[in-house]
């Protein structure tokens, strides 16, 4: 065998079990979340874990609050981020003059960067109290207030992907658009954006996801009181989010405990929820695409 | 071979780990290697940390025998950690759960208790919220949300923000046993849910320096000039009692403990000289030093 070939064989090889072992792994952590989390399913009745009260130290295992918290930060954060995310990114890549834009984007990605506990840090000795200041709060350590972080740490991540697939889409279709007259606002609006429809959508996805996982910022500026939230009037009121209460308490749990295989079993609903995502978004970005390959066959 | 892979690791850190040890290593001067050392590692209480680092860095210059290291996360983690067989001492403020002294017979594991200092809770409020003393059932009721609003206590017509440390806090099981339990082992009451649950002593710091309806506790040694120290008394006719050493030692104050420390079954001659140490004259110093309570013998 000429080397030049063994050598090409041992690099697909590589690279094969390197694309296998990122499956691999996903599967091993999956088994091993539903090995340690789906004991508590058996020990724990339905209708505690359906409750309203998390107090683990008297056997409240209610996930209520804590399902409802993750839900409202995260959906205070999308609301934030996401105008703001692809706002930023329809500005830099279709209203920015060129000099602009080399500045203003790798600054962005420098944001992306920023480790949250940093962030959270500021959020305690400033956002805190300047909220509960400004909005007459009866304290600022609310989801409004770990809402306000995440979005922060959400638009770096919505504003690069989302403008690489504003950038991805072809020069013609911008030409032809203004050539029969639209205004540039109509352009970006009716034509651009739409095309990079995918791209933008996988932005969104990623930011999200990145708020909905996110724990320091969280722990540290939303009070972590596990208290139900009635609408997004509960915003401004604190909340105790599901990533939060396995980084407070999985130092402390007995290995085994009761306790225990309910953190694995929040994590569990923490895969199920970012898995359930994601397909919903990969469905609609696969649909996306096939439309525009109808429209350019 | 764990064991001085361990001191190893701890030798190299240990400038890090321990401010004071740096100037602690004979034998390195002169070239040789320094005489192998045994290393006690010390877990647990974050209200218990600052006391246990003031220890290791009073005994550890005159003590190159040992290497001591510290570190906190709650009197349940250093407990999980005894049970575990990771440390020598695990520093608890509250007494060892039979639960929890099960487990660790199960683990071939013998716990010996030491109490080692006495600690009160200070209730503390914002510096300009007027009021000056409590009961211990005002105390009680508004951690367990039955009263909501300053004016119920004789203060400003202004909501309740009760702050608390987290569940695995043992100054929050002790405050929840004493205080809002008022010391009743079947009494069911709980935190009221919207209770903020802060990862530590700092967050509940930062948040009495600025919000004038936050009600918080924390050990006397955490007590600092931005917030206001509330007498306490068992009756409404008082008398109402300051927390202070004297008034500890006395017994005046009705809010104090033991602070503890565990050791997995009979101490090492090296573990038994330290603990002797911190039960001795100089041991009992530093406790003065940092705000908690010595022991009167």
């Amino acid at each position: 065998m000429q080397p030049a070939v063994r050598r090409e064989r041992v690099i697909a090889l590589l690279v094969r079990t390197a694309g296998v072992s990122a499956i691999v792994l996903l599967l091993m952590i999956f088994a091993f979340l539903m090995l340690q989390g789906t004991p508590a399913l058996v020990t724990v009745p339905l209708e505690v874990l359906a409750g309203a009260r998390w107090y683990p130290p008297e056997g409240l295992y209610g996930l209520t609050p804590l399902l409802g918290g993750s839900l409202l930060v995260t959906v205070g954060a999308a609301l934030l981020a996401v105008p703001l995310g692809l706002a930023t990114a329809i500005f830099i890549a279709e209203v920015a003059p060129r000099s602009v834009r080399e500045v203003l984007k790798p600054f962005i990605e420098i944001l992306a960067g920023l480790p949250s506990v940093m962030l959270g840090f500021l959020g305690i000795v400033v956002l805190a109290p300047e909220l509960y200041r400004l909005l007459d709060l009866p304290t600022g350590l609310t989801a409004f207030t770990g809402a306000v972080l995440l979005g922060w740490i959400a638009i770096p991540t919505i504003v690069s992907v989302a403008e690489d697939a504003l950038d991805a889409v072809p020069r013609t279709y911008r030409e032809a658009a203004l050539a029969m007259g639209a205004t540039r606002w109509q352009t970006i609006w009716r034509v651009t954006l739409p095309a990079a429809r995918g791209g933008v959508l996988t932005a969104v996805m990623l930011g999200v996801g990145r708020a909905f996982g996110e724990t320091m910022a969280v722990v540290m500026v939303t009070g972590n009181a596990a208290v139900v939230p009635r609408g997004l009037g509960s915003l401004f009121e604190p909340a105790r989010t599901m990533t939060a209460t396995i980084a407070a308490e999985m130092g402390e749990v007995a290995v085994g405990s009761t306790h225990y295989h309910v953190l694995f079993l929040i994590g569990i609903l923490l895969f199920v929820i970012s898995l359930a995502v994601n397909l919903v978004g990969a469905s609609v970005v696969f649909r996306a695409r096939t439309r525009a390959e109808r429209i350019l066959s | 071979m764990r064991a001085s892979a361990w001191a190893r690791l701890v030798r190299a850190a240990a400038p890090l780990l321990l401010l004071g040890s740096a100037c602690s290593a004979p034998g390195e001067s002169n070239g040789r290697p320094p005489p192998p050392a045994t290393t006690i590692v010390n877990k647990g209480s974050d209200t218990m940390v600052n006391l246990a680092l003031a220890w290791a860095a009073t005994y550890q210059p005159d003590h190159p025998e040992v290497l001591i290291s510290v570190t906190g996360g709650g009197s349940g983690t250093g407990i999980a950690a005894l049970i575990n067989g990771t440390v020598d001492l695990a520093n608890a403020s509250r007494r060892i759960k039979p639960e929890e002294i099960e487990q660790a017979r199960a683990n071939g594991i013998d716990p010996v208790e030491f109490v080692v200092a006495r600690d009160a809770i200070a209730v503390l409020v914002h510096l300009e919220n007027p009021i000056e003393a409590l009961t211990l059932e005002q105390i009680s009721a508004i951690y367990a949300g039955t009263i909501d609003n300053w004016s119920q206590v004789g203060g400003a017509d202004r909501p309740i923000v009760r702050l608390s440390r987290e569940t695995n806090s043992g100054t929050h099981v002790y405050f929840l046993e004493e205080v809002l339990r008022l010391g009743r082992p079947d009494d069911p009451t709980l935190f009221a849910p919207d209770t903020l649950l802060l990862p530590s002593s700092v967050g509940i710091t930062a948040e009495l320096a600025y919000n004038v309806n936050a009600i918080g506790y924390d050990g006397l040694g955490y007590v600092t000039e931005a917030m206001k120290v509330v007498a306490v008394g068992e009756s409404p006719g008082g008398p109402f009692v300051l927390p202070t050493v004297e008034t500890v030692n006395s017994f005046a104050y009705p809010i104090a403990r033991e602070l503890y420390v565990y050791t997995a079954g009979e101490p090492s001659p090296e573990v038994r000289a330290y603990l002797d140490w911190i039960l001795g004259p100089e041991g009992q110093s530093v406790v003065a030093s940092l705000g908690f309570v010595p022991l009167r013998d």
